[in-house]
């Protein structure tokens, strides 16, 4: 069975090529002059959670699937334990 | 150390970003650590080729320009771990890379990698010359043919004048890897010979991959063909190149997907 199905799947791969261009082009053509919306994105949510926490840059991973009908945008955001919020950061290199 | 690689060849649609996708995975395949970096900034595919367009998030751009980290920019390989890829910009043009910024990126590949693949743009202009600037070695990707003979060998003037170690007074070590090669039409004359392409450039042969449809295949699949069909007569060629590119020898063959009479009876594709 698994060598038929192969043999069916080695006959197209046009078909597969077809649908990663559709998906693929669907979103550069929407992309189109919001080319930085992930950098934004990303300098957004970052500035949001270091009003409470420190992060540091490197231990922000950010990870993208595009797909039909939805993308998943993931990021993943180390923060040290114990926590330690910016403000007492900030009050301890004060005092 | 590291060593960076720029695969190159003056003349568009000879092959470039088949073979960075194709050698990067059969080094890959080995054990060594390598990233394919997409130069080709504003008409990226290497991400296409290697089936991970899905998967960007940040490019080359965003990294030179520091609006994003190295680590966060590199798009890890599903199917082989030690493979790794940074996209080129979609969106930007090549005004948008900097010299210093290109140089301090790859500085950052040469350490966290075994091997650093530039996929270089066609033409002669910033984009080439830029990601060929700190390469140690260079694969001229060539087709039999008398116009990509000739844009190699102009690549190859660019390649001992333009690029760091040539400015140092080093010689940069050049490869052919001749591609779209098809023996029969060699054989009766009508195409450029192996020797012939070898005397006109005179640099040392590193491959010779043959004409195949499952080139397209793999392409249609997102498959780099090392990948995909290892043991198809491209996959062959391209193994056996990266073997070379290690400093093994192995005896040059011109690989040919043999076909048996059945297969030649159901196997005609259209594409």
């Amino acid at each position: 069975m698994r060598r038929l199905l192969g043999f069916f799947a080695r006959r197209g791969s046009a078909p597969v090529a077809r649908e990663r261009l559709q998906i693929l082009l669907a979103h550069e053509r929407a992309a189109s002059g919001n080319s930085d919306l992930l950098a934004m994105l990303q300098q957004e949510i970052l500035a949001v959670i270091e009003r409470h926490v420190t992060v540091e840059r490197d231990k922000v991973q950010i990870k993208l699937e595009r797909g039909d009908p939805v993308s998943t945008l993931e990021v993943d955001i180390e923060i040290p334990t114990p926590l330690v919020s910016a403000a007492e950061v900030r009050r301890s290199a004060n005092g | 150390m590291a060593k960076v690689l720029v695969v190159t060849s003056g003349k568009g649609g000879v092959g470039k970003t088949t073979s960075t996708a194709a050698l990067g995975a059969a080094l890959a395949q080995g054990g060594e650590s390598v990233v394919v970096v997409d130069f080709d900034v504003g008409l990226r595919n290497l991400d296409l080729v290697m089936g991970a367009e899905r998967r960007v998030v940040f490019d080359l751009v965003n990294v030179v320009q520091g609006d994003a980290k190295l680590p966060q920019a590199l798009i890890r390989d599903k199917r082989i771990d030690t493979l790794s890829l940074l996209p080129a910009s979609q969106t930007r043009d090549k005004d948008a890379l900097t010299a210093e910024g290109v140089a301090r990126v790859v500085g950052e590949l040469r350490e966290k990698f075994d091997w650093v693949l530039c996929d270089s743009p066609a033409g002669i202009e910033k984009g080439a010359t830029l990601a060929m600037r700190h390469a140690d070695a260079a694969v001229i990707v060539t087709n039999p043919e008398v116009s990509s003979v000739r844009d190699s060998d102009r690549i190859i003037g660019l390649l001992d004048s333009k690029t760091e170690k040539a400015e140092n007074g080093e010689r940069i070590e050049k490869h052919l890897l001749l591609t779209r090669y098809d023996s029969a039409r060699a054989e009766r004359g009508e195409m450029l010979k192996t020797e012939d392409v070898l005397e006109i450039l005179s640099i040392p042969l590193l491959g010779i991959v043959p004409e195949s449809e499952e080139v397209l295949r793999a392409s249609n699949l997102g498959t780099p063909i090392t990948i995909g069909n290892p043991a198809s007569a491209a996959g062959r060629a391209y193994r056996d190149a990266a073997r070379r590119l290690k400093g093994e020898t192995v005896p040059m063959i011109i690989q040919s997907d043999r076909k048996g009479l059945l297969s030649k009876l159901f196997g005609r594709r259209v594409a």
